[in-house]
């Protein structure tokens, strides 16, 4: 366990590390080129912030309300066959379907049950291990006016569902 | 699909809020979660804008060809109807290594371009070829190297260790990610042994 934290410490200054030293020793212009990257990444979480207030208080009513728990309660007998946590069953319905959504309901558990308790850190792995199944399929196929997609969806659902799985297995054995 | 289910889901709850009297709670929690959008949002705006800007470093420099010879065997194994130099070859590539470092929106019209080359070449339009369906099933592994957006998230709500969830995070894209590259092959087989 002490090795995945270690490797977890070291992953992201190692890679910073690594791409600086080269595109340096290659002489490239490195800080404007950053500039230029970076100011793509403040227009992107401007064009995401109006979606992200909509989101939130959607999230944010839903548990306040009880209707969250109403929903949690409704598919305990489930999750817990599955020996998933069922607080974390509104993150696993809602992620393949929509990346803001997904993102607000996973905040909001990271906020209900602490970031770094077992649920928060099982919530923090599928966000950060999945992706936005319905929505990629929809825009790759629709784009080149496709209609039968075959097994795809099928299978990038199984594979979702691994990726879910494996992230509670893993933070049972870890924590 | 927002356009339903985000009134909706606001309709549902205050309606709800009323009838079990959460109405103090749910009225506070609309301001706390604006709150927490901008909370959130500053958190983020810091954390996307070093790494787009250090991904901008390695698109820029040649490291984006040597990442791409490096990709070549996996490519073949993945893709072993699509010709190493091709134009779509490179273009999956392209969008294969944007995913693995986390550049969403260089990856989608990346890929798109790398669907519509597919395509061309298509003999039945209608239907994805076995590249194509390959393709999308990878753009649905999340590949990123790093989670920024999670790791982003977990520091705004102050946690002890932001980064702990790299490792795991890895194990179960690899899980998943071989999960579905498996059974998408399987059924490949399959389908053609049926013809």
């Amino acid at each position: 366990m002490k090795i995945i934290n270690y490797v977890s410490v070291i992953a992201i200054p190692s890679i910073i590390l690594l791409i600086l030293l080269y595109a340096f020793m290659e002489k490239n212009k490195v800080f404007d080129i950053f500039l230029k990257g970076a100011k793509e990444g403040l227009q992107i979480v401007l064009q995401i912030f109006p979606t992200l207030v909509g989101i939130f208080v959607a999230v944010g009513v839903l548990r306040s309300s009880g209707v969250l728990d109403a929903i949690i309660n409704f598919v305990s007998p489930i999750t817990n066959l599955l020996k998933i946590p069922s607080q974390i069953m509104p993150l696993a319905l809602i992620r393949p379907i929509s990346g803001s959504a997904s993102l607000a309901v996973a905040t909001d558990i990271l906020n209900t049950y602490g970031v770094d308790s077992t649920i928060g850190l099982i919530a923090s792995t599928i966000m950060g291990s999945t992706e936005t199944t319905f929505y990629t399929i929809a825009v790759y196929t629709s784009a080149v006016g496709i209609k039968k997609i075959r097994f795809v969806l099928l299978v990038a659902l199984i594979a979702d569902i691994v990726g879910m799985i494996t992230s509670v297995v893993l933070w049972g054995i870890m924590s | 699909m927002l356009n339903i289910l985000w009134p909706i889901i606001i309709i549902i709850s205050i309606i709800f809020a009323i009838i079990s009297g959460n109405m103090e709670k749910l009225n506070s929690s609309i301001f706390e979660s604006c709150g927490t959008a901008i909370q959130l949002s500053i958190s983020l705006l810091g954390t996307i804008c070093l790494w787009n800007g250090i991904m901008q470093i390695v698109q820029d420099s040649s490291l984006i060809k040597k990442i791409t010879k490096l990709l070549q065997p996996i490519f073949r194994f993945l893709f072993p109807d699509i010709k190493e130099g091709s134009k779509e070859n490179k273009e999956i590539s392209l969008n294969i290594i944007a995913n693995i470092l986390g550049l969403g929106n260089a990856a989608t019209p990346l890929g798109l371009k790398a669907m519509k080359t597919m395509q061309e070449k298509n003999s039945n339009k209608d239907t994805l070829t076995n590249s194509m369906a390959m393709f999308i099933i990878l753009n649905t592994a999340s590949l990123q190297l790093i989670p920024t957006t999670v790791i982003a998230i977990r520091n705004s709500l102050g946690s002890q260790n932001p980064t702990s969830i790299i490792v795991p995070v890895w194990i179960s894209t690899i899980c998943a990610g071989i999960a579905g590259i498996t059974l998408a092959k399987i059924f490949i087989r399959k389908s053609k042994t049926k013809n």
